[in-house]
């Protein structure tokens, strides 16, 4: 066999098609290593949330109650019993909101108040820190509800210190008008997170903005509207979202301290889904109430983002 | 020796007289807030060291007369007669468990996204991303029937065995560490002959270690204070995890020891606090960069 140039340069480079063979045949093994590497996620995906919220429609259009066994179609039946013949749904949606919208904005303002003063210390600024946070470290759990519920109860803490300058004290938790705003004001206590991200936020903004503002005789109140809320926007923006969800879906505080009570004005949502669920055994209700959450928060999202168009400021080269 | 201390005295100028000032306000202020902040905290301490009298009607003080341990000693005994070192216990087994699982799980998935490539890759992550925003409560409901028809209710495996798929945030905070790795270590690893599970085991699992760490404070947390799980699964008071057990302890129709109740309160907080003290720094990173809620 004579070399030829030809010759050469077959042998050293593999046909285009030998190439793509090749090509293709490492896509396959890596395509199946991947799928490998995910497959716990995929699996829990199917198994636990995919599978379990399309059951959860299903079901929602049955009487199934976990007693008596079988599950029958009934059509629309829960959600027009919801929508019409339930005035106990309607004040779970409005203790529910009444809870997320004053409790939402309240607590990121306090936040972002909080991030901006921390902002201006240089010393001591990792204990301040620390101390604001440490109540959102505890706020979920069941030990700080039971002491809230003990801190606003007829003997507690906020009438004990009444009485000692010898004012009127209140039954806070038994008073319809005041029962909501000591589980908002718990909400408002965990400001923790979202104080972090707006402190992360404002480390982003360039002090040299700040400084050419002061130039051109910008005071305070000039430099926080056109600096910094501009360019804070997208955390507000992601705060907001966050923080909104999490207080449609409020859960453990209200079922400890307040249990719904009174009259009903802090049954938030998911308390009521949970007692239709598990007290009454109503999983065909509960699972039409889950489901209707579930379409109003993905709709919220959607408004959400849609509107942040408007005021959401990215700067170029930003996403 | 006057003269000597006024005259550097009348040297502080306006300026740094208003600076101190400034900075004396500014301390006074923000430590009086924060002392307003932690004080239903410093609060439930006190108390869970008061006399049982001393609780109600000497509420508003915040040192108790004397340091009493009674609460603790009482408290511990429990009620119904199990003890709470049987509740604790029992957290103890399931959050190890869980955030074990969790951390692992999570970083094996965070792998496979952020540096394998395969099919339908990206619809599975932004699936995964929506996964992050799901209400619980319609997971629950049908989860439930599932696990009572396998016969699973007062068991632990509902509370444990989910977070062995990965938990969507950890999977996510982890993708965006490792893509912060430079790609070249993998490739040199593959010339070498090192397949993906080597490369995944021997060098991104070492570099994505304080990613690890986050996930794991806060894996301990949510299952250390997670309370609607447990109440549905378990029934049988052997079983309660720390939280049940607080919660029916404290049941307000029934219950008289409330210095017990506020002990076991603060012990039941005191893994959270020191996780936190140890771990600030990876918390509050954890936090800034994917937004999680502590």
């Amino acid at each position: 066999m004579r070399y030829s140039l030809e010759n050469i340069e077959q042998r050293a480079l593999p046909s285009k098609g030998a190439v793509l063979k090749k090509l293709s045949k490492r896509r396959r093994r890596d395509n199946w290593i991947g799928y490998l590497f995910i497959a716990p996620w995929l699996i829990g995906f199917f198994g636990f949330t995919f599978f379990p919220i399309a059951a959860s429609l299903i079901l929602s259009f049955t009487d199934y109650d976990i007693l008596s066994g079988q599950p029958n179609w009934i059509g629309l039946k829960n959600f027009e019993t919801m929508f019409f013949k339930d005035p106990r749904y309607w004040r779970a949606v409005k203790a529910t909101l009444y809870f997320a919208f004053t409790s939402v904005p309240l607590k990121l303002i306090f936040a972002l108040a909080v991030a901006m003063l921390l902002m201006r210390g240089r010393r001591l600024v990792g204990i301040y820190r620390a101390l604001y946070y440490a109540p959102s470290i505890v706020g979920g759990s069941v030990a700080v509800s039971v002491m809230w519920q003990q801190i606003f109860g007829n003997q507690g803490l906020i009438n004990a210190m009444l009485r000692a300058v010898d004012l009127p004290t209140r039954p806070w938790l038994g008073d319809p008008r005041t029962a909501i705003w000591t589980l908002i004001l718990l909400a408002v206590w965990q400001f923790g997170s979202p104080m972090l991200i707006f402190l992360a936020g404002l480390k982003q903004i360039p002090s040299e903005y700040y400084e050419a503002a002061e130039i051109d005789g910008a005071d305070l109140f000039a430099k926080f509207f056109r600096i910094t809320l501009p360019l804070l926007s997208p955390v507000i923006f992601f705060n907001l979202v966050m923080q909104l969800i999490y207080g449609f879906m409020t859960f453990t505080q209200a079922y400890v301290i307040t249990s719904g009570k009174p009259l009903d004005t802090t049954l938030f949502y998911n308390l009521y889904v949970f007692n239709r669920a598990f007290s009454d055994f109503d999983l065909g209700y509960s699972a039409a109430m889950s489901w209707v959450l579930l379409l109003v928060i993905a709709l919220v999202s959607a408004l959400m983002f849609q509107l942040s168009r408007f005021w959401v400021f990215y700067e170029a080269g930003e996403k | 020796m006057s003269i000597q201390t006024a005259k550097p005295l009348s040297k502080v100028s306006n300026k740094q007289l208003k600076r101190l000032l400034g900075s004396v306000f500014y301390h006074g202020f923000v430590s009086a807030l924060s002392i307003v902040m932690i004080y239903p905290l410093l609060w439930m301490l006190a108390s869970s060291f008061k006399r049982k009298d001393e609780i109600w009607t000497k509420a508003s003080s915040l040192i108790p007369e004397q340091l009493n341990f009674q609460n603790y000693v009482e408290g511990w005994r429990g009620f119904g007669g199990i003890s709470f070192t049987t509740y604790f216990s029992n957290s103890l087994l399931i959050t190890v468990l869980s955030t074990v699982l969790a951390v692992f799980s999570s970083a094996l998935v965070a792998y496979g996204f952020a540096r394998l490539s395969f099919r339908w890759k990206n619809v599975w992550f932004a699936l995964m991303l929506t996964t992050m925003m799901l209400p619980i409560q319609v997971q629950i409901i049908p989860q439930y029937i599932m696990f009572s028809r396998i016969g699973w209710v007062n068991t632990y495996f509902p509370l444990i065995l989910p977070h062995m798929f990965g938990t969507p945030f950890f999977i996510f905070m982890m993708v965006q560490f490792i893509r912060g790795i430079p790609i070249e270590l993998d490739e040199a690893a593959e010339i070498d002959g090192c397949g993906k599970g080597r490369i995944f085991f021997t060098i991104i699992l070492p570099l994505i270690k304080p990613a690890l760490v986050t996930a794991a404070i806060f894996a301990f947390y949510w299952s250390w204070d997670d309370f609607l799980t447990p109440l549905i699964y378990l029934n049988d008071p052997k079983l309660y995890t720390i939280s049940l057990a607080l919660r029916s302890f404290a049941d307000p129709s029934s219950v008289t020891n409330w210095g017990g109740v506020f002990a076991m309160g603060i012990l039941a907080l005191i893994p959270v606090f020191i996780i936190f003290v140890l771990f600030q720094r990876y918390l509050v990173e954890g936090i800034s960069t994917t937004g999680l809620k502590g």
